[in-house]
This record gives structure tokens, sequence and C-alpha cells, in this order.
């Protein structure tokens, strides 16, 4: 067990070090990076929880697509950032106290606080049904049938958040030559249909 | 053996190192959005240990949810990001204030 204990002190250590270069470095880009680490390292911690389908989602989900979407407008936006020092300073007293009062109030609680979880009632116990089966298929028994409303509905708020962002970034630009299709199709009496004599040739 | 404690002052760590993210950076945006991501993080990694704890599979759908919800997120805030750097010329926080709030 010191080994899970171990690998758990690992990890943790890596997700706070990595998250406080998040919000800590000038450049964008290493915070990009630095989140991806995080994600990475929560991945492992979910394994340790035996969680091992969200560990996997994280990593497709998070590191495959958003993270790699805040890449993306990281590099193809010009971030014409002016670094003033007066500015920067002026906000460090209040962001230290709130997050020393924080962190003080979190912890003093759960530090006082002895969970005991055998006396809390929780709902008909869903895992113990899926004893033999693999934490995928446990989720999936689960969600497409106690939660198929949520589900639906997570579907419907990606839908809604792909039409959004598309109808959002989408731009017309003036003055562009394209085809427009119907146009063409409705040209009437602009076509003559000459029959040419061989060689003769015609005059226009 | 590790305990509920343990894991449940990690998420409380990385809850607020977020939220200090928030409050210190003045520079851009994105990093704002980042910070909401290590929050929407710790609020998962929270769910997860009690499922874990309480042997019930109820929290890790939940964190299913979260993690929808957050990737739409960030697409939406990034769309915004993109037009708002397109029509404004900056993303600075300091240069946001058509509203003057």
């Amino acid at each position: 067990m010191t080994a899970q204990l171990l690998t758990f002190y690992l990890f943790s250590g890596v997700i706070l070090i990595s998250s406080l270069m998040v919000i800590s470095t000038k450049n964008p880009v290493h915070s990009v990076l630095f989140l991806i680490l995080s994600f990475l390292n929560a991945a492992g911690l979910f394994v340790i929880l035996h969680a091992e389908f969200l560990a996997m989602i994280l990593i497709i989900v998070y590191v495959g697509a958003v993270a790699v979407l805040f890449l993306f407008v990281v590099m193809m936006l010009d971030f014409k950032t002016s670094i003033n020092k007066d500015n920067i300073l002026q906000y460090i007293p209040i962001g230290i106290l709130i997050g020393v009062v924080f962190i003080a109030e979190l912890i003093i609680v759960l530090i006082n606080t002895k969970f005991d979880l055998s006396n809390i009632q929780v709902l008909p116990n869903p895992l113990s049904d899926f004893t033999g089966k693999s934490n995928t298929e446990a989720i999936g028994s689960v969600l497409y049938t106690d939660y198929i409303l949520y589900f639906q509905l997570s579907g419907v708020i990606l839908l809604v958040a792909m039409i959004g962002s598309i109808v959002l970034t989408l731009r017309e630009r003036e003055g562009v030559k394209r085809q427009v299709v119907s146009e063409q199709l409705q040209r009437q009496g602009k076509i003559d249909l000459v029959d040419v004599k061989s060689g003769k040739g015609i005059d226009i | 053996m590790i305990e509920l404690n343990q894991f449940l002052i990690l998420s409380a760590l990385l809850f607020a190192i977020g939220v200090i993210g928030i409050f210190l950076n003045r520079k851009n945006v994105i990093i704002i959005l980042m910070s909401i991501e290590i929050i929407l993080l710790s609020v998962n990694l929270n769910l997860i240990s009690f499922s874990y704890f309480l042997n019930d599979l109820t929290g890790q759908i939940f964190s299913l949810f979260v993690l929808t919800v957050a990737a739409a997120e960030a697409a939406i805030g990034l769309a915004i990001l993109v037009i708002y750097n397109r029509n404004a010329g900056s993303i600075e926080i300091e240069k946001i204030n058509a509203l003057k709030g």
C-alpha cells in the first residue's frame, strides 16, 4: 500500500506544481503545456481511484481536444500584451489574501472533519450490481438507462456550443468573387447557339 | 492506504489555485479560461474520490457531465475571445471596459 501512497503523492505534487506554473508563467503557450501536464497527472489519479474510463476520457477530451484548442487559439491570435509591472503588482495583495483565506478555510474544515462513510446512506448502490464487470461496462449500463435524459441533454448542450461557436466566428468578407450557381442557372436569353460552317468561321 | 481527506485536500488546493489565478491574472483572458479548467478539474477529482470511497457510480456519471459542460464552455469562450480580439485588437483585461463597469 505504500507504493499506492507514493504514487498518489507523486501525481498530486506534479498536479499542484504544474497548476501553479499555469497561473504564473508569462508565456501563454507554456501555460497550456503545463495545463496538459496537470491533466495527464489527474488522469493518473483517476486510475488510482479505479475510474479508468474517466481517466481515458480525460486524456482524450481534455488533452486531445480542449488543450489543443487552447493551443491553436494562443498560437493563431497575435496578442499584443503590454506588460506593465505596476498593474500586475497592484493585484497581488488581494489575490494572496483571497487565496490564503480560501485555502485556510478549506483545510481547517477538512482536517477537523473525519468523514464516516459507513453511516452515509447512498441510493440503491449501482456499483454493487456490477462486481464482475469493468468500469466502462458499469458506467454504460447506468448511463444509458437511469441517466438517459441527462445524457441526451448533454448532447444538446454540445450541439448548442458547436452552433454557437460556428456562428460567432463566421465572417462574411466583402468584395470576394465567388460562384453563385443559382444565378448561373437562371440566365435567360444570353446564349446563342450558332451553327458554324466548316472552314468559314463566324462574325461576332 | 490513501484516505478520502487526502484527495479532498488536494482538490481544495487545486480549487484555490484556480481562484487565485483568476484574481492575479490581469494580462489576458486565456489564462482565466485555463484557471476555470483547473477549478472544474478539482471538482471532478472531488466527485470521483467520493464515488470511489462510497462505492457508488453516480459520482463518475456526474463527472462525465461536468466534463461535457467544460468542453462546451471552453469552445464558446475561445470563440468569444477570437471575435473580441478581431474587433478590439486586444484581449488585455485592463482594456476591456466597454461597459464602463
